[in-house]
């Protein structure tokens, strides 16, 4: 980048980020001065955290993750920590002509101050935005370049239980929950920085690396066969833990973050505050990377749950409070909290929600509940296999009758809009497998106008390409090719378009395969797909998830240019299926589950066996548990929500 | 037969309140939009006990005068609101203004008074102050009385279809250059109307018939709004109310 202006460590750029704001859209993201949001005195604390979210403004602002990392970080009095987002390409353009660097949006402060830079990666896709600001920051992009004066770039989310494609560029990975990482890495940060940063960058990646959770991709060397596939992954130090496990937080009570959630000016992808009622989800979905990689189930209680709802609205305003999870409607005491959040609400226009849930005829009882108090418009279900075959294949077992039943109750409930979640090209997928969605959506509709009376309802299947991941049964999967993914959404088109009368009332929404394909690459790649990633930003990609600037012909020509060298290609890492043994590229990354166990539950998928949920049967042996000593902690409590106090 | 939700209809509007607002700093960048929802949010943690509207999405009744462009900082943002409950004006102001970020200022609140007419027609102008850093007093005098000098000066805007011809010089009743902490001001009173002419419009009226062109961004701030009478003056848009209030006072309660 242009020479920046050096200014005083912790100095606002703000003075000379303000005459380029006038000249770019939507600049209220970034002047931060959110509700909520924090700003203290450079100079009061030790060690310093910049917490990007590599996404636009408008969806890394209400990521629960930076929000709660945020909180823990700025409650130790020593620490400061402010947020940062990737900047749109208006105005990156004209910060590098102007010698503007990657700021905050709190203290607008260049993030190349910052002793530390957490990047959380809820997807893949957002690896370029880091190289982009990196470049703007005037961080040294390649791990191998920077020196004891740049911040330690630290990687998190739950894409870094695969780091591999990132590892050139990312210091550091956290795996796993972050409350208690984050405090262990800033007390490691700061007792070098105290003794004078002994050994420089070397020995403080050296004694993070001994840190539960953390792992420095740099002390560990990747050696490759003639066939392309990892030969051996070997520590380079005996210091640094063999495999690296991940961080588990018991007792959600004890964290009940974030307090004061953040509510911005700008729009964002979610007008409404949420409140995580569980962490880890044990039903065992096959496709389902969040599932595998967070157990065991945590429950808030009750009482946790009805406190952090309270607090919120009151710190908020917001009008709509999401009851979080992975599947919400599996809490042991969900019944109740719907119940006694919508008493406690009635009559002040809040409003109750729960993400998609299971098909269940259950979670249209406790739809009608939680929106007791404010609209009923859409319900969404997540069936994701379109056969009944398929759905044992990926252990999300719902029969045909009460998937037609379920929506027809909620039809019959009032709700007008259903949407349904589906994935195509799971493995053993067929054509057939993808044309049953469309006599489904048929049948909903057909039963759902009898049942309510109403020929105006609607039903939206929304279906994407199936993406295999690190840490899953299907981690040895063939993905389908884009090819396929966007022939079998053909087929399917035309199938639901075939009867008009029927048609009319069926919504389809989808993305065409090309970018689960890139996906794919970054999902199971290993360190040679790094080359890719570099020379993809270097061609002017970022903001790959979003379709306006995401090039496929940008990656796919990347990919085969950098990797030709390795004797491997883009087919490689996707559609190759991995054979039972060969070494992944995250074997040396311990998410607690049982490698053996993974294999026997991808060989039972193909025998369409399916697996039940270990919290009401018994221990499946999935290893999470003994390896990380943790336990599944749920209610019922049977404690109930005190009425509140009138105001 | 259309739905209807269950339960009783929402309680009725019993006061309604019209409320002067600053953006200011950096929330001059926020959105028309931006500040719709932030306000609202802020009403709800002020415990304002806003009237709603009936149906399925109950909308509380807030209604926005002409909002100031993104990008332009305003002493005189007006909005009115409608209550379920009566309240003391004075009340809803603090604890409003305490709800909202520090750049967003509630600064004045009156009841609107019945039969004074409505809060729109009392406004029809805005008084405008652009700072314009790094240019100089002479060169803006020159440019302003150019302009003034035209009685047609055509410059392009930006809509949603493109860009359009406009004539900038009809709506601007006056203008003048000064100077503060040696920064040249441009001071101008400007008619509402359609189309609009905003600040960049003037300015790049000025850069047409005199070349101006500020080094870096002007910062806009609208000072006032209102009617404009003859002598030039603007009036307060709140006067009306404030004038009934003084002699029927409403029933004061908390909020």
């Amino acid at each position: 980048m242009t020479a920046e202006l050096r200014t005083t460590a912790g100095q606002s750029l703000y003075p000379r980020l303000e005459p380029l704001l006038a000249q770019v859209q939507k600049p209220i993201q970034y002047v931060g001065g959110e509700l909520n949001a924090q700003l203290k005195p450079w100079e009061t604390a030790d060690v310093h955290w910049a917490l990007m979210y590599p996404d636009a403004y408008e969806v890394g602002l209400p990521n629960q993750g930076l929000m709660i990392l945020y909180e823990v970080l700025n409650e130790r009095p020593d620490v400061l920590a402010e947020r940062t987002y990737a900047v749109w390409p208006d105005l990156a353009a004209l910060m590098r002509e102007h010698g503007v660097g990657q700021f905050t949006v709190d203290g607008h402060r260049a993030v190349r101050d910052f002793d530390v830079l957490g990047v959380s990666f809820a997807t893949e896709l957002g690896y370029t935005n880091l190289l982009e600001a990196l470049d703007l920051a005037g961080i040294p992009m390649h791990v191998v370049d920077r020196d004891e004066s740049h911040p330690v770039v630290v990687a998190g989310g739950h894409a870094a239980f695969n780091p591999e494609p990132v590892a050139d560029f990312v210091d550091c990975a956290v795996l796993g929950d972050g409350e208690q990482a984050v405090g262990d890495i800033t007390d490691v940060v700061k007792a070098w920085k105290a003794q004078g940063r002994p050994g420089g960058r070397e020995e403080l990646l050296a004694r993070l690396a001994r840190v539960d959770g953390v792992y420095v991709p740099r002390f560990y060397a990747v050696t490759y066969g003639p066939d392309g596939t990892i030969a051996a992954v070997t520590r380079t130090r005996d210091d640094v833990p063999e495999r690296v496990g991940k961080r588990t937080v018991m007792d959600l009570d004890e964290w009940p973050y974030p307090k004061t959630p953040l509510v911005p000016l700008a729009e964002s992808v979610h007008e409404r505050m949420s409140v995580e009622i569980f962490r880890g989800c044990t039903r065992g979905c096959r496709f389902c990377q969040a599932g595998m990689i967070t157990r065991p189930v945590r429950e808030r209680t009750i009482t946790g749950i009805g406190s952090m709802v309270e607090q919120g609205l009151k710190a908020t305003g917001y009008e709509e409070v999401g009851l979080l999870s992975l599947s919400s409607a599996d809490h042991s005491e969900i019944g109740q909290v719907a119940k006694e959040l919508a008493d406690r609400y009635e009559g002040t226009n809040t409003g109750l929600s729960l993400p998609s849930t299971r098909v269940d005829a259950f979670n249209v009882t406790l739809a009608n509940e939680l929106s007791r108090n404010g609209r009923r418009s859409g319900l969404t279900f997540a069936p994701e296999g379109g056969s009944e075959r398929i759905r044992r294949v990926i252990n999300k077992t719902v029969s045909k009758e009460d998937l037609v039943r379920t929506v027809t109750t909620a039809y019959a409930n009032g709700w007008t809009q259903v949407k349904l979640y589906f994935m195509c090209g799971l493995p053993t997928e067929t054509d057939e497998d993808v044309l049953e969605i469309a006599e489904l959506a048929v049948e909903v509709i057909r039963a759902g106008r009898e049942a309510s009376g109403r020929k105006d309802i609607r039903c939206t299947v929304s279906i994407g390409g199936f993406v295999p991941k690190p840490h899953t049964p299907f981690q040895w999967a063939a993905q389908a090719s884009a090819e396929t993914i966007d022939h079998r959404l053909r087929v399917l088109r035309q199938a639901i378009n075939a009867d008009r009368r029927i048609g009319r009332s069926i919504g389809l929404r989808y993305h065409d395969g090309k970018p689960g394909v890139i996906e794919g690459l970054l999902s199971r790649g290993d360190r040679r797909v790094g080359r890719v990633i570099e020379r993809v930003w270097r061609e002017g990609g970022k903001f790959d998830g979003w379709s306006e600037h995401f090039s496929f012909g940008r990656w796919t020509q990347a990919a085969a240019e950098e990797l030709a060298a390795f004797g491997v290609d883009l087919d490689w890492y996707t559609t190759r299926e991995r054979t039972e043994h060969e070494i992944l590229p995250w074997d040396h990354l311990d998410s607690g589950l049982d490698k053996e166990w993974l294999w026997d539950d991808w060989q039972d998928a193909i025998s369409e066996e399916e697996v039940a949920d270990c919290r009401w049967t018994p221990c499946y042996d999935c290893g999470v548990c003994p390896t990380m000593g943790t336990e599944i902690q749920i209610g019922p409590t049977g404690r109930s929500l005190l009425p509140l106090t009138v105001v | 037969m259309a739905r209807q939700p269950e339960g009783p209809p929402p309680p009725p509007t019993v006061q309604k309140l019209r409320i002067r607002y600053a953006k200011r700093g950096r929330l001059r960048f926020a959105s028309h939009r931006d500040l719709a929802r932030a306000l609202e949010r802020a009403l709800r943690r002020a415990q304002v006990p806003m009237a709603f509207s009936a149906g399925f999405s109950p909308h509380p009744k807030i209604s926005y005068l002409g909002a100031a462009p993104t990008g332009s900082a305003s002493e005189a943002e007006y909005l009115e609101i409608g209550l379920a409950r009566r309240c003391d004006p004075e009340a809803v102001r603090a604890a409003l203004d305490a709800a909202l970020p520090v750049d967003i200022a509630v600064l004045e609140a009156v009841e609107a008074a019945e039969g004074t007419g409505s809060l729109a027609d009392r406004i029809d102008t805005s008084v405008w102050r652009l700072e314009l850093p790094g240019l100089g007093l002479a060169e803006l005098q020159s440019a302003v009385a150019s302009f003034l000098a035209r009685d047609v000066v055509t410059v392009a805007k930006r809509t949603k279809n493109g860009l359009k011809d406009i004539d900038a010089r009809p709506a601007v009743a006056s203008a003048s250059a000064a100077e503060e902490a040696g920064c040249a001001i441009l001071h101008m009173v400007v008619r509402q109307g359609t189309p609009a002419v905003r600040p960049d419009d003037v300015l790049a009226a000025l850069a047409a018939v005199a070349d101006l062109r500020p080094p870096s961004p002007p910062r806009a701030v609208r000072v006032a709004q209102g009617r404009l009478d003859d002598t030039g003056t603007v009036a307060d848009p709140l006067g009306p109310d404030r004038m009934a209030s003084t002699r029927c006072q409403g029933e004061p309660a908390t909020v």
